[in-house]
C-alpha cells in the first residue's frame, strides 16, 4: 500500500509494471547459473576440514587420483599461495588479505582443504573420500571471549597476511570514534539506560545455493558464469588469485536465486577457475545446502552494548555504542560491517551531541561471517532500539514520543556521516528527505499504539503486547561506489540498456528500465535490459549497500538524458526546428511551436540509415554523491504463551520512506521480505555448534527460516518523500526493513510480559526461562 | 532401466540410472524449471506434479515416474501465452528472485484444482512446505488469491 502525495505526473516511474524478467521467470525458462548445460563439464567438489583448527601435516591424493574419471585434485601443495580477501568490495579493498585458495592450516570446520574435478558426481564424491589428510589438531577458539583472552591460540599466524589489525591478539579490525565527551555526558545525564544485545550465527539461505560454471570461449578465455552480486569484483579478485590478466576473464551473471549479501563474496569462482585452467575443461561447482550453511558466509554474530544519557525532558545527550563482532575464521567485511554498526545507527538520533562508537572484530575458529542485508546496522539497531525502550520507561515517556523528540530531520546532519565511512572516513552530508515523522504517525495509528500499549491484554495463557522501533540505512557508499550504464538506440526506436548493476532478484533491472523509459518518453517494453556481463556491460560495483536504484539509477538517468539530447538533435534536423522547441514523450518528438512530430522510430531510422548517419548512444557513470538514508518505523503486536514461552507475531506494520518508489510493488516486496527475514532472526534462526566447532544444524529441517504459516501478513506501507539527489526522487529500500523486527519484537514482548529478551532468537526456552527467573 | 511416462503431455522413454532422482532426470530432460534448493525435501523448490499431486522431485526416485503423468512449470504456459496463474504471479509482484517460483506455482495449481475458492490462510497452509526467502510470502498469497478469482470467473482454460 502506498500513501499518495501530490507527485509530479510521470508516465512510467511509480507504475507497477511487470518485472522485465518476470515472464521468463514465471515460465521456468533456463535463466539461472546451472540451467545452462556445458558439454563435457567436469563436476567440481570441495573437501572441507573436519577440524576447527589444524595444520595439515601431509596430504596424499594418489588413491583418489587413481579413481577412473578423476581429472584433477588441487590443494596447498600444488597451488600458488596468493593472499587475498573474498569480500567483493571496491578498491582499495578494506578487508584484510588473510585468505589463500588452499592453505596448510585450516581454521574452521568447513574450511577448504582440497578441490576435485571429475567426470561424474560419484567419482568426485569417491575422490573426496579417498584423499588422505593427516592433521595436527590445534587448540580451537570458539568464542570471541576465548579469542581475546591472553595466551589464546593465534588463528592468523601466517607471515604473508596483510591488513589485519592485530593478528597476535586475533583482532581482525578495530574502530574507536569519539565525538565530544561521551563519558562525561553520560555521567552528567540525569537519566541513563543501557542494553546489551546479542545476535548469533545467522545464514542468508538464498534458495539457490552458491554455484558456478567455468569454461573456455573460442579464444581460450576463461568464462565464469556465476551466481554473484558482484561480477566486476569477481573478475578483479579471480584475476589476482589465479594470476591471470583481467582481459583473459569474462564473468557472466545470469539470473540469481537470491543473495542477501552471501553472494557479495568470491568463494567458488577461483576454485572453479583453477580447476578449469588445470584440466583445460569446463568445471561446474554447486554447493549443497549443508555447504551453503557452513562454508559460504553468515551474518557477523555480535554483542552490542548501548549506553544512553538523556535530560529529563527526553532529549538525548549521549550515546555510547560498543560492538564485539565475531568475524569467524577470516576477516571478510570485518572492518566495514563493524563500522556500519555505528555509522548507520547513530545519525538517526542526532540530538545526542556526545557520541562514541567503538568495537572490535575478532577471529574465531568458526564459519566465516560476511556481508548480510543490514550489514551491521541490524546488530546495532537491536541494541539501540531496546535501549531506547528502556530509556523511555525510565523517563516515564511514551517510546514513540522519545523517538519523535530525537530523530534526525530534513536539513539536519550528524557528525557521524563524516567520521565513519567504509573502512575510512566518511563524507559530511545533510538529510535532504525524511518522512520518518509520517512513518511513525501512520504506523502508530495502524497498530493502535495508544490503545494497545501497556494494556497487558490476556487471553488464557496468551499475553499480548505491542512494540516499536525505528531505523535508517544508506543508499550506496558515498564517493566509493560507481555504477555505469550504456544506452543504445535501435533503429526502430527501441533501446538497449546495458548495466553492470546486478539484479539478484530485487527487480533492479525493472527499476533501471523504468528510469530509462521515463527519461526517454517510452514504455518499459521499449527498453531491453541486459545485466550483467563484464564483456558487454559497463562497470558497476554490483548489488550491495542498497546502491542500485540510487547509484546505478543515477547513471542510467544521466545516460538517458544524453541520449535524449541526441534524439532531439536528430529530430530538430528532421523537423527543421530548434531542439529547444521540441519535447520527447510517448514515443515521439513534438514541436511545442508547430505541433509537428516525428516518431522515435523515424529518428532511429534516420540516424541509422538516412542523413548524418551515426549511432545514437551514450554511456554515463555515477559515483554516489551522497548516501541518502531511507527511514522506517516498525510496529508489531505479539502474543506470548506464558505457559510454553512461545512468541507469535500477530501483526507487523512496517512503514518506510524510500523517497519516490520507482516501482511501488517491488519496493513493498523488499520491505515485506526484509521484515520476514528479520522475524526469522528474532524468533527462529540460529546456527548451533558442537564443542568442537561443528555446525550441528546445517539444513532447513534444523535451521528454521520462516514458512508462510510462521509469519503474519506484513503490512508494508510506503510514505513517499522526494530525495532531491536521487533519480526521480528515489532512495534505497533493500536493507532498511531488516533492522526493525529484532528490537520491535523484543520491545513488544516486554510490553506483553515485562521481560527483556536481548539474546536472539527469542525461542520458547529463552522466553520461558526469562519468565521463570522473573517470577522465581 | 528404460521407463515410460508422460512429461507435459509428451511421451518419454528415458533410460534412468539406479538411484537417480526425479529432479535429476527431469533436469536432464531439459526441464530446468525444476530447481534444487536443498536436495533433502525441505524447501519445495523442486516441486512437480505427478498425476496431479505435488511431489518433491529431489527425494523421489526417477523410476517412480513409470506410467505417470508429470507436469513441470514448462507445461503450464509459455512466455507468449502464459497460464493465468503465471500471469497472476506477475500482476501481484509475487516474484523476486524467481527460484522458488516454479514450485510455488505448481503447488498453487494443485490447490486450486481441488479447491478453487481458498481463504488466504488455506493458501498459506498449501504453500507451507515451499520456502521463499525474498518475498515474505504476502504477495505470493495475493497472487494465488487473484488466480483463484480468475478461475472462478472462468478465465482459466
Amino acid at each position: 500500500m502506498a500513501v499518495s502525495v501530490a507527485a509530479k505526473a510521470r508516465d512510467v516511474v511509480g507504475q507497477n509494471v511487470h518485472k522485465v524478467d518476470g515472464p521468463a521467470l514465471v515460465c521456468g525458462k533456463p535463466l539461472f547459473t546451472l540451467d545452462m548445460d556445458v558439454p563435457g563439464a567436469l563436476v567440481g567438489k570441495i573437501l572441507h576440514s573436519p577440524h576447527a583448527h589444524a595444520m595439515i601435516e601431509a596430504i596424499d591424493t594418489s588413491a583418489a587420483e587413481a579413481i577412473p574419471g578423476v581429472a584433477c585434485i588441487l590443494h596447498f601443495g600444488n597451488v600458488p599461495r596468493i593472499p587475498h580477501t573474498t569480500a567483493g568490495q571496491g578498491w582499495p579493498e578494506p578487508s584484510p588479505y588473510d585468505t589463500v585458495l588452499f592453505d596448510r592450516k585450516v581454521r574452521y570446520v568447513g574450511d577448504r582443504v582440497a578441490a576435485v574435478a571429475a567426470t561424474s558426481e560419484e567419482a568426485a564424491d569417491e575422490a573426496l573420500r579417498k584423499i588422505r589428510v593427516e592433521y595436527k589438531v590445534l587448540p580451537a577458539v570458539l568464542s570471541v571471549d576465548e579469542a581475546l583472552a591472553p595466551g589464546a591460540p593465534v588463528i592468523h599466524d601466517e607471515p604473508d597476511a596483510e591488513g589485519i589489525y592485530d593478528a597476535q591478539r586475533n583482532i581482525a579490525a578495530a574502530v574507536d570514534i569519539p565525538v565530544g565527551d561521551v563519558d562525561r555526558a553520560l555521567a552528567e545525564s540525569p537519566v541513563t539506560a543501557e542494553a546489551t544485545c546479542e545476535i548469533p550465527y545467522l545464514q542468508h539461505t538464498p534458495i539457490e545455493p552458491h554455484c558456478v560454471i567455468a569454461y573456455f570461449d573460442e579464444d581460450g578465455r576463461l568464462v565464469i558464469r556465476t551466481s554473484t552480486q558482484v561480477p566486476f569484483h569477481v573478475r578483479r579478485i579471480v584475476a589476482r588469485v589465479l594470476a591471470l590478466p583481467m582481459s583473459r576473464i569474462r564473468v557472466v551473471k545470469p539470473r540469481i536465486g537470491g543473495g542477501f549479501g552471501a553472494k557479495q563474496e568470491i568463494i567458488l569462482e577461483p576454485v572453479a577457475g583453477a580447476l578449469a585452467l588445470r584440466t583445460g575443461r569446463p568445471v561446474r561447482i554447486a554447493y549443497t545446502r549443508e555447504e551453503e550453511f557452513v562454508a559460504s558466509r553468515t551474518r557477523h554474530p555480535m554483542r552490542v552494548t548501548v549506553k544512553l544519557g538523556a535530560g529529563r525532558d527526553g532529549t538525548l545527550r549521549a550515546i555510547d555504542m560498543e560492538a564485539l563482532s565475531n568475524t569467524g575464521a577470516y576477516g571478510t567485511h570485518s572492518l566495514t560491517v563493524l563500522s556500519n554498526v555505528g555509522s548507520k545507527t547513530l545519525p538517526l538520533y542526532n540530538k545526542a551531541r556526545h557520541l562514541r562508537f567503538h568495537g572490535k572484530a575478532v577471529y574465531t575458529n568458526l564459519p566465516v561471517a560476511g556481508a548480510y542485508r543490514g550489514y551491521g546496522a541490524t546488530q546495532g539497531y537491536f541494541a539501540l532500539e531496546v535501549a531506547m525502550d528502556i530509556l523511555a520507561e525510565k523517563l516515564g515517556l511514551d517510546p514513540l514520543e522519545l523517538r519523535q523528540r530525537n530523530h534526525i530531520r530534513v536539513g539536519e546532519t550528524s557528525p557521524i556521516f563524516e567520521k565513519i565511512g567504509e573502512g575510512r572516513e566518511g563524507k559530511a552530508q545533510i538529510v535532504r528527505s525524511c518522512a520518518l515523522p509520517e512513518c511513525l504517525r501512520i504506523g502508530a495509528e495502524r497498530i493502535g499504539w495508544k490503545r494497545n500499549r501497556g494494556r497487558r491484554r490476556r487471553e488464557g495463557p496468551w499475553a499480548y503486547g505491542v512494540g516499536m522501533a525505528c531505523a535508517m540505512q544508506g543508499s550506496g557508499i558515498t564517493g566509493i561506489d560507481m555504477g555505469a550504464a550504456t544506452i543504445v538506440m535501435n533503429e526502430d526506436g527501441s533501446f538497449r540498456l546495458l548495466v553492470g548493476a546486478t539484479d539478484l532478484g530485487t527487480g533492479s533491472d525493472t527499476v533501471l528500465a523504468q528510469i530509462a523509459a521515463e527519461a526517454l518518453g517510452v514504455s518499459v517494453d521499449k527498453v531491453l535490459v541486459y545485466s550483467s556481463d563484464t564483456d558487454f556491460t559497463p562497470f558497476d560495483v554490483g548489488a550491495y549497500a542498497s546502491s542500485t536504484t540510487y547509484v546505478s539509477g543515477l547513471a542510467v538517468l544521466k545516460a538517458a538524458e544524453d541520449v535524449r539530447r541526441q534524439i532531439l538533435d536528430v529530430a530538430a534536423a528532421a523537423l527543421e526546428e530548434a531542439p529547444e522547441d521540441l519535447e520527447l514523450s510517448q514515443g515521439a518528438v513534438r514541436s511545442v511551436r508547430s505541433g509537428r512530430a516525428v516518431t522515435l522510430a523515424d529518428v532511429g531510422h534516420r540516424a541509422t540509415y538516412v542523413v548524418d548517419q551515426h549511432q545514437i548512444a551514450a554511456t554515463a557513470s555515477c559515483v554516489a554523491p551522497e548516501s541518502p538514508p531511507p527511514f522506517a518505523a516498525f510496529f508489531c503486536e505479539v502474543a506470548v504463551d506464558t505457559e510454553t514461552g512461545l512468541v507469535r507475531v500477530e501483526r507487523f506494520v512496517a512503514v518506510a520512506d524510500c523517497g519516490v518508489a520507482i516501482h511501488p510493488k517491488q519496493a513493498e516486496g523488499q520491505l515485506e521480505g526484509a521484515v520476514v527475514q528479520g522475524i526469522g532472526h528474532a524468533l527462529y534462526e540460529e546456527m548451533l555448534f558442537s564443542g568442537r566447532g561443528r555446525c550441528v544444524n546445517p539444513s532447513f529441517f534444523d535451521y528454521k527460516i520462516p514458512s508462510a504459516l510462521d509469519v503474519p501478513e506484513v503490512e508494508a506501507i510506503l510514505v513517499p518523500s522526494e530525495e532531491p539527489t536521487g533519480p526521480f526522487g528515489a532512495k534505497s529500500i533493500a536493507e532498511v526493513g531488516i533492522n526493525g523486527p529484532l528490537p520491535a519484537i523484543s520491545n513488544a514482548i516486554y510490553d506483553a510480559v515485562g521481560i527483556r529478551l536481548t539474546r536472539a532468537p527469542f525461542t520458547p526456552e529463552r522466553v520461558l526461562s526469562a519468565l521463570r527467573s522473573r517470577t522465581g | 532401466m528404460k521407463i515410460y511416462f508422460e512429461l507435459n503431455g509428451v511421451p518419454q522413454y528415458p533410460e534412468v540410472e539406479p538411484g537417480e532422482s526425479l529432479l535429476q532426470l527431469l533436469r536432464r530432460l531439459g526441464m530446468k524449471s525444476v530447481k534444487e534448493g536443498c536436495g533433502t525435501g525441505d524447501c519445495g523448490a523442486c516441486t512437480v506434479l505427478v498425476d496431479g499431486r505435488a511431489v518433491r522431485s529431489c527425494i523421489a526416485f526417477a523410476a517412480r515416474a513409470q506410467g505417470k503423468r508429470i507436469i513441470t512449470l514448462e507445461g503450464l504456459g509459455t512466455v507468449n501465452d502464459p497460464h493465468p496463474l503465471q500471469e497472476a504471479f506477475l500482476d501481484a509482484g509475487a516474484v523476486q528472485c524467481g527460484f522458488c517460483t516454479p514450485g510455488m506455482i505448481l503447488v498453487a495449481y494443485e490447490l486450486l484444482s481441488r479447491h478453487p475458492d481458498p481463504t488466504p490462510e488455506e493458501v498459506r497452509t498449501a504453500i507451507v512446505g515451499n520456502l521463499c526467502r525474498c518475498t515474505g510470502y504476502r504477495k505470493i498469497v495475493d497472487a494465488v488469491m487473484l488466480a483463484a478469482e480468475w478461475k472462478r470467473e472462468g478465465r482459466w482454460r
